[in-house]
């Protein structure tokens, strides 16, 4: 199932397989571990529309609610 | 002279390296983007002095914000690079390390935090890295200065190579296969700090922990504060100090030009420190026994914060309601810099990834965030009037903060940038790093305040002789009585405060003003512009356009909130 990490609970994992905007932000995102094939893991998200943060790799890295909707990634659920 | 470039992914520990090599005293903290500025000094390298230079930390060579710009610019001049990586996590930082190894730059790697892998369970083969790179691979620890004298010595086998390109999408292969052939990870149990980590990112508990930490800081600041001014600074100046000045006051007489300057007015024939306004007198006690102590208090408060690494964490959690203001969470970083001065507060603003969000935070910093030097005058000032005051006044403030903050955010076009950060693993803080800190900040504020606290004092007394504030007085005193309710002499104030607001909100003292004129003065010095020291950092960070326009902002504010406050006190 494909979703945004928006929509993952806390403590489950995904496989990243698609990261959508402009190419400075992706590179950003890159940079900090967030790329197409990594696994990804919920730590918390933040209420009214916060803040997303999550571990990939071995660090923990906090992105904005509009960034983290741009993340897709596939869960089984 | 050699150049040797120290470069690296934010927050791995360059300035720990950097200090080791020359012994020059920079901060370093944990959270990334504590150098925004590059540092330089001199090392003795196998016998011959070569320049090393700090450089802000980058994840790659194309640079996303200006700290990372001035970073990209400085690497062409290198004569060597030490590429300095968070061993505890390897496949992030060797992004960078390929990036410059591809562009032929002379590189030898720091396999830095090498202390830490053993406590994560992560095993590093040193050798294999080294023939997956081709380049000499060093394990170090910047803060017990482990390894470091194995990395001097083998800078000599540092060379540079051709630049080749490869894709974006073979870098990450190529790391990919570096990674798995040369690490290894054994399963550790989480430690007390991983779940503590864990705990304060999360929204409910994070943000009691957020406030336990507030409250326990302010008070840890108030307590080592008001202790050292009144069991020692306060003793030292009554009973050591004073009877040194009335000797000289005798020598000099009363009524004399240098009476006047070095030592002041007398109040009741006696010498007062906080109103008399001599050089000797106020000009030493401001600094060293008002101000200094909160300094102190406040910096070892921070440090600790920082070194533990728990900034970046309060950024997650703030980044809800900065967003409404128009800034992402990490803007926070800047704020709290600020409120031990407002200089730092001003460098941080290159954290920041566009102009909108420069403008928004350098504008409120300047605005609402008062300094420790400010608000220990305030609470000198106004404490002795009652809490309530000193409320009134910080509640103020606040307010100005998130209701300007908010405007700006509707006003303003453009969007906020987006919050993408890094946020380190918690650490024990070392306490000789931490002592070190503490007293190159403390020495650094002596060293900056005290001449221009004199200055300033110098300056007042001359104007005060030259009939010159008598002057402005006459002229302003109609617009200070009528909007904010103030007598015409606190126009000397208002000027000074452009110098240092220390200095200003003491000479609200001598003015014998009600306690509502005092909050209207104190809110005022605060908002309507930034000291001297500040100002040229944020022309220099925003242009003087923006600055300008900031600057409005900030009079126009003045005079609003000041006049509402006249209204309804």
């Amino acid at each position: 199932m494909l979703i945004d990490i928006t929509h993952l609970k806390p403590g489950e994992e995904g496989v990243i397989k698609e990261i959508t905007g402009g190419t400075g932000l992706i590179s950003r995102m890159q940079n900090m571990g967030i790329r197409t094939g990594e696994t990804v893991k919920k730590i918390s998200s933040h209420f009214w529309c916060g803040p997303q943060t999550v571990e990939v790799g071995r660090c923990k890295v906090a992105v904005g609610h509009g960034v983290a909707k741009k993340i897709i990634i596939e869960v089984e659920r | 002279m050699k150049k040797v470039l120290l470069v690296g992914n934010p927050n791995v520990g360059k300035s720990a390296i950097f200090s080791r090599l020359t012994g020059v005293r920079v901060v370093v903290s944990n959270y990334p983007g504590t150098t925004v500025e590059f540092t330089k000094g001199k090392s003795k390298i196998l016998s011959e002095v070569v320049e090393v230079m700090d450089v802000p930390g980058m994840y790659s060579l194309e640079p996303t914000c200006k700290a990372e710009e001035v970073a990209a610019t400085m690497l062409k001049d290198g004569d060597v690079i030490i590429n300095v990586i968070d061993a505890t996590n390897l496949e992030r930082n060797l992004c960078l390390t390929l990036e410059l190894i591809e562009k032929g730059y002379p590189v030898i790697v720091a396999l830095n935090i090498w202390d830490e892998t053993k406590h994560k369970g992560i095993f590093i083969d040193i050798k294999k890295l080294e023939m997956f790179l081709g380049v000499p691979v060093v394990s170090t620890c910047g803060l017990t200065g482990e390894g470091v004298r194995n990395l001097i010595l083998r800078l000599k086998e540092v060379k540079g190579s051709e630049e080749k390109t490869t894709t974006s999408l073979k870098k990450w292969q190529k790391i990919g296969q570096i990674i798995s052939e040369s690490q290894q990870l054994t399963h550790k149990h989480h430690s007390f700090l991983e779940v503590l980590e864990d705990l304060s990112i999360k929204p409910f508990s994070g943000l009691l922990i957020s406030v336990f930490v507030t409250i326990c800081s302010f008070f840890i600041i108030r307590f080592i504060g008001e202790g050292l001014i009144n069991y020692v600074l306060n003793p030292f100046f009554d009973k050591i100090w004073l009877p040194f000045i009335s000797v000289l006051g005798n020598f000099l007489g009363e009524g004399s030009f240098l009476h006047y300057i070095l030592i002041g007015n007398l109040i009741n024939g006696q010498v007062d420190f906080g109103l008399s306004f001599g050089l000797l007198t106020t000009g030493l006690y401001v600094p060293v026994a008002m101000v200094l102590p909160y300094i102190l208090s406040f910096y070892l408060v921070l440090g600790l914060l920082e070194d533990f690494g728990y900034l970046p964490r309060l950024a997650v959690l703030a980044d809800n309601i900065m967003h409404r203001l128009g800034l992402h969470g990490y803007a926070i970083v800047t704020m709290i810099l600020g409120f031990g001065c407002n200089v730092p507060g001003a460098l941080a603003m290159r954290l920041l990834e566009n102009r909108r969000d420069k403008f928004i935070a350098a504008t409120l910093l300047s605005i609402a965030i008062p300094c420790m030097a400010q608000i220990a005058m305030i609470v000198g000032l106004l404490g002795p009037r009652g809490g309530g005051a000193l409320l009134i006044v910080f509640m103020t403030l606040f307010t100005i903060w998130i209701v300007l903050g908010f405007i700006m955010n509707k006003v303003l076009k453009g969007e906020t940038s987006p919050l993408i950060l890094e946020i380190p693993p918690y650490r024990h803080p070392h306490i000789k790093a931490v002592v070190k800190k503490l007293w190159m900040r403390t020495g650094g504020f002596l060293v900056s305040a005290i001449p221009y606290v004199l200055l300033g004092i110098l300056v007042v007394n001359i104007l005060y002789a030259l009939r010159i504030i008598e002057l402005f007085s006459s002229i302003f005193a109609p617009f200070l009585k009528h909007i904010w309710g103030l007598p015409a002499g606190s126009i000397s104030a208002l000027l000074i405060g452009f110098l240092r607001k220390d200095v200003a909100v003491g000479m609200l003292g001598p003015l014998a003003l009600t306690t509502k004129q005092l909050i209207i003065g104190c809110v005022i010095l605060a908002i309507y512009f930034p000291c001297a020291a500040t100002f040229v950092v944020l022309v220099k960070e925003l242009g003087l356009k923006d600055m300008l326009k900031s600057a409005l902002i900030m009079v126009f504010t003045a005079i609003i909130v000041g006049g509402f406050l006249n209204l309804i006190l």
